[in-house]
């Protein structure tokens, strides 16, 4: 029986409703995202200068700390989820979520997580300053004490996502609608099951790396404390072993977003559907056997230097074939540049630059050069900053009018898209040049030979957190007043999401229908 | 502030007129702002930049031609020209060229890394080896077998860093003692930490390795000409990571064996220092010095500390209270609290007796007491 939703906070509460749990998902991460902003901003604002003006080294080490806590865990990863809960119900033709009161679970524990993490700001000794790799013993024997309150944030987030992991699985595999076979599948809906089973496997590596520092801090164990017999080394392992699918965990259901929008936007099928599935599958799979690639320098035997040298160079055959795919679909169509279709375009440009330093830092023997530089942190940027919240502002700006069927002002959205796109290249690009001239990550203050690019990178990240708050902007003015949408929205677009109202009834899919 | 806006304005307008007009200048204009990873002094280096280089410009052409092909279409294959959709999504030929050209290109890089990789994991045949300790905030080096020791901790004075003062031209990458090594010869780095993790990192030697307690990792280098190399530590640490540089000076051999002997001669005086009696401001001016040097990272110039994280010593129950727990907390560390490290194996007996002495009498601890050297050394044999 279709009916509509409760009545004030307790339809938020008690909601079992894709649609309700995605919403709240999706605006939980653009608050998270302010926040990791802020911090960002309190870490450019302090490096638009040599010299120390604004904060001081501990409380710089904890902005860089819960910056990428909070954009990893926080902004991203619900982001996505949020996204996954919106519209693979719809994408498939299933009613809604296998697991609705899971689902309802794993949303609610994370803003208790968070405000968790939050909180340690404000204990004594301030808040982890350990980086958000955390790596020991600077986060076991040398941590302040707030790290206890990371460490049980950390288990509860893990939770959530494993929970919506689950939920996501058990959604896909049982309840397509007939006909909608595998391959039939929107390449969203297959990019997120896979990033799904990325999920379950890795999250409880990172619970149990958690739970053995907290051992080691609390209980007398000495899993990473040298003195101890223990092995600072084996810590990074069991990180980067659920790091570096953590990463793809980003951008995978990325791939799925831009592989939705751009055939909608070139007016054309998605070049080489299946090869899509298959390197998407081949990546998740070379995703746990690079992990060491974050770790030439530790001083790792010549043989499982080449090992993971050669494995993260292959990652740049099935990454290459996305792009290739994603640039002929686009060729020989009739293309238009609406906001979705701007963000995807610079989503493929720079995620691909992004790859291109990926590929220079495989190489181990320049990666010596590389490592721990500014370098990585542009590379990284470029893969994540483009790379995911592009995509996820794509996917905005590409189903807001189904979800709350109106359209949104486009001379807007492309204003928040130009000055995004300039800020994020003046943030990000000069940081390749002081890596590459030798300026270290983590540092709140510099030699002068870096000064005139980090104070450009500090102007463009005031821009793009400017670009931010238009986007907000833009996004409530929508709701509120946006001119009706039409239930198809874009032309012709594919997809069984558009064959519903805009916005989308409460309850959709009640009666499966019929996929050919 | 002005001045440098003023300033990277010139610059950035500076550069975009020289595009058109002079390469060479253009060329010295990038070299001034630093944009790429230096050639280095070593074989190594330059085979590693030459890689660098190499790996750069496969992505530059694979990049001109994916966005080329890609810029072409958002031009001439858009709607608003009246372009109309083709309906191919499939072949398999391209798919299988744009999956075997991108592996032919990873062969092609992957010989020459790893033939460089291999050259830099050769160890064998070093001439002299030289042991690399990190510690939150400082380098020690000492070189094995010849009884000398040192530690290496930045040098830029706090008040450039507070924007007090000028910033001199190597703030930042200047240290008390650089670390010596002779030219010509193969000088292997044992490289270990004593608290955290650390990196050491010297760009123009392409040598980084992490510092990381417990092990000891291994590299070296061959640097051919006299001269000095600058780096930082590149693994976060702390609170002082980004002020813990390092400083390499290569001399000619003759030149490197004379500044060996006077180290040795002043080992030899240092020890003998243990033995002598000192008077109460003896004490007091140099422990000021070494407090600075070492203390006031956390304990802070003022003796205040840091809320909730490093402890004050002004008015402290140690600092004020039985000398006995005073040599203690210096010479072993706290159980209690890691951040504070034993000091007994990293400062001479001298300066533990003068650093002493100091915080029992500075910041209005005024307890009238000192400390000899001789105690220290007695503590140390017998309180251990």
């Amino acid at each position: 029986m279709a009916h509509g939703p409760a009545k004030g906070i307790s339809r938020w509460l008690f909601t079992t409703n894709h649609k309700d749990i995605g919403t709240m998902y999706l605006w939980f991460s653009f608050a998270m995202f302010l926040m990791g902003g802020v911090f960002a901003l309190v870490i450019r604002a302090e490096l638009f200068e040599p010299g120390l003006q604004i904060v001081q080294p501990e409380f710089f080490n904890q902005m860089t700390t819960m910056h990428g806590l909070v954009m990893v865990f926080g902004a991203v990863m619900p982001a996505f989820v949020g996204l996954a809960n919106w519209m693979v119900p719809m994408m498939i033709g299933a009613p809604d979520m296998a697991l609705p009161r899971m689902n309802n679970w794993s949303f609610w524990i994370l803003p208790f997580a968070f405000a968790m993490l939050a909180s340690t700001l404000l204990m004594e000794g301030g808040a982890p300053n350990f980086g958000w790799t955390f790596y020991a013993p600077l986060s076991t024997t040398y941590a302040p004490p707030s790290v206890t309150f990371f460490i049980f944030a950390v288990h509860i987030m893990g939770a959530s996502s494993i929970m919506g992991s689950i939920n996501i699985i058990a959604t896909i595999l049982n309840m397509r609608a007939p006909g909608m076979t595998f391959m039939k599948m929107p390449l969203f809906v297959w990019t997120w099951l896979i990033t799904a089973y990325l999920l379950i496997a890795v999250m409880p590596v990172l619970a149990g790396v958690v739970t053995m520092m907290l051992m080691d801090i609390h209980f007398g164990t000495s899993f990473f404390d040298a003195a101890g017999g223990g092995d600072p080394v084996l810590f990074q392992h069991v990180f980067w072993f659920f790091g570096h699918p953590e990463v793809y965990i980003m951008i995978l259901p990325a791939f799925g977003v831009v592989s939705q929008i751009i055939p909608t936007f070139a007016r054309k099928p998605l070049f080489g559907y299946a090869s899509m599935v298959y390197a998407t599958s081949s990546i998740a799979f070379l995703s746990f056997i690079v992990w060491a690639h974050h770790m030439f320098t530790v001083g790792m035997p010549v043989a499982g230097e080449l090992f993971f040298m050669y494995a993260t160079m292959l990652i740049a055959v099935p990454t290459g074939v996305k792009v290739f795919n994603w640039v002929t679909t686009m060729f020989k169509g009739s293309m238009t540049f609406e906001t979705p279709m701007l963000f995807s375009l610079a989503f493929v440009v720079l995620f691909t630059i992004g790859g291109f330093s990926g590929l220079m830092l495989a190489i181990a023997p320049a990666d010596f050069q590389y490592h721990d530089t500014y370098f990585v942190v542009a590379h990284f940027h470029y893969v994540l900053v483009p790379g995911a919240i592009f995509s996820i502002t794509a996917a905005v700006y590409y189903w807001l009018p189904k979800w709350c069927g109106r359209m949104y002002d486009e001379t807007m959205g492309k204003t928040h898209f130009w000055l995004a796109f300039l800020g994020l290249n003046l943030t990000f690009f000069p940081m390749h040049f002081v890596g590459l001239a030798g300026m270290p990550r983590r540092i709140p203050d510099y030699a002068l030979q870096f000064a005139d690019f980090n104070m450009i990178a500090s102007v463009g990240a005031f821009l793009f957190g400017a670009a931010q708050i238009l986007f907000l902007y833009n996004v409530i003015a929508t709701i509120k007043k946006g001119k009706p949408a039409t239930d198809e929205v874009w032309e012709n677009p594919e997809g069984l999401e558009w064959t519903v109202a805009s916005p989308a009834p409460y309850h959709t899919f009640t009666t499966p229908p019929q996929v050919k | 502030m002005l001045s440098r806006v003023g300033r990277l304005s010139a610059c950035l307008l500076g550069l975009a007129t020289m595009v058109g007009v002079n390469s060479t200048a253009l060329a010295e204009e990038v070299e001034r702002w630093g944009v790429n990873m230096p050639v280095g002094v070593t074989q190594v280096s330059r085979e590693t930049y030459g890689l660098h280089m190499d790996i750069f410009w496969w992505c530059v052409g694979i990049g001109v031609v994916v966005f080329g092909v890609m810029f072409y279409t958002m031009i001439v294959h858009r709607k608003s020209n009246g372009a109309k959709a083709s309906n191919f999504h499939e072949s398999t030929t391209l798919e299988i060229i744009w999956t075997v050209v991108p592996f032919l290109i990873l062969i092609i890089m992957a010989i020459p890394a790893t033939k460089t990789l291999l050259k830099i994991y050769d160890f064998s045949e070093t001439d002299m080896d030289i042991v690399v300790t990190g510690y939150q905030w400082k380098w020690k080096y000492e070189y094995l077998g010849e009884e000398v020791s040192f530690f290496s901790s930045l040098s830029t004075p706090r008040e450039q860093i507070d924007n007090l003062a000028p910033k001199g031209p190597n703030y930042l990458l200047e240290v008390d003692e650089p670390l010596i090594i002779p030219t010509g010869k193969k000088v292997r780095f044992l490289i270990t930490a004593n608290d955290v993790i650390h990196a050491w990192w010297v760009p123009d030697l392409a040598v980084k390795r992490d510092a990381i307690p417990g092990y000891v990792n291994e590299s070296w280098t061959i640097v051919d000409e006299p001269g000095v190399f600058r780096g930082q530590c590149a693994e976060l640490c702390g609170k002082d990571h980004g002020f813990m540089p390092i400083v390499v000076k290569a001399l000619p051999q003759d030149e490197f064996d004379q500044w060996l002997q006077t180290k040795k001669a002043e080992a030899a005086t240092l020890r003998a220092l243990t033995e002598k009696e000192f008077t109460f401001d003896e004490l007091y001016s140099q422990g000021e010095a070494v407090y600075n040097r070492v203390c006031a990272a956390c304990h802070q110039v003022n003796g205040a500390g840091v809320a909730g994280v490093f402890p004050a010593i002004k008015g402290s129950a140690i600092a004020t209270g039985q000398m006995a727990a005073h040599l203690d907390i210096i010479v072993n560390g706290s159980k209690k609290n890691p951040a504070m490290a034993a000091f007994g194996p990293q400062l001479s007996e001298v300066d533990i007796a003068s650093v002493i002495t100091f915080q029992r009498n500075a910041f209005g601890n005024n307890m009238g007491d000192s400390v000899q050297p001789i105690d220290v050394l007695k503590f140390k044999q017998g309180g251990q």
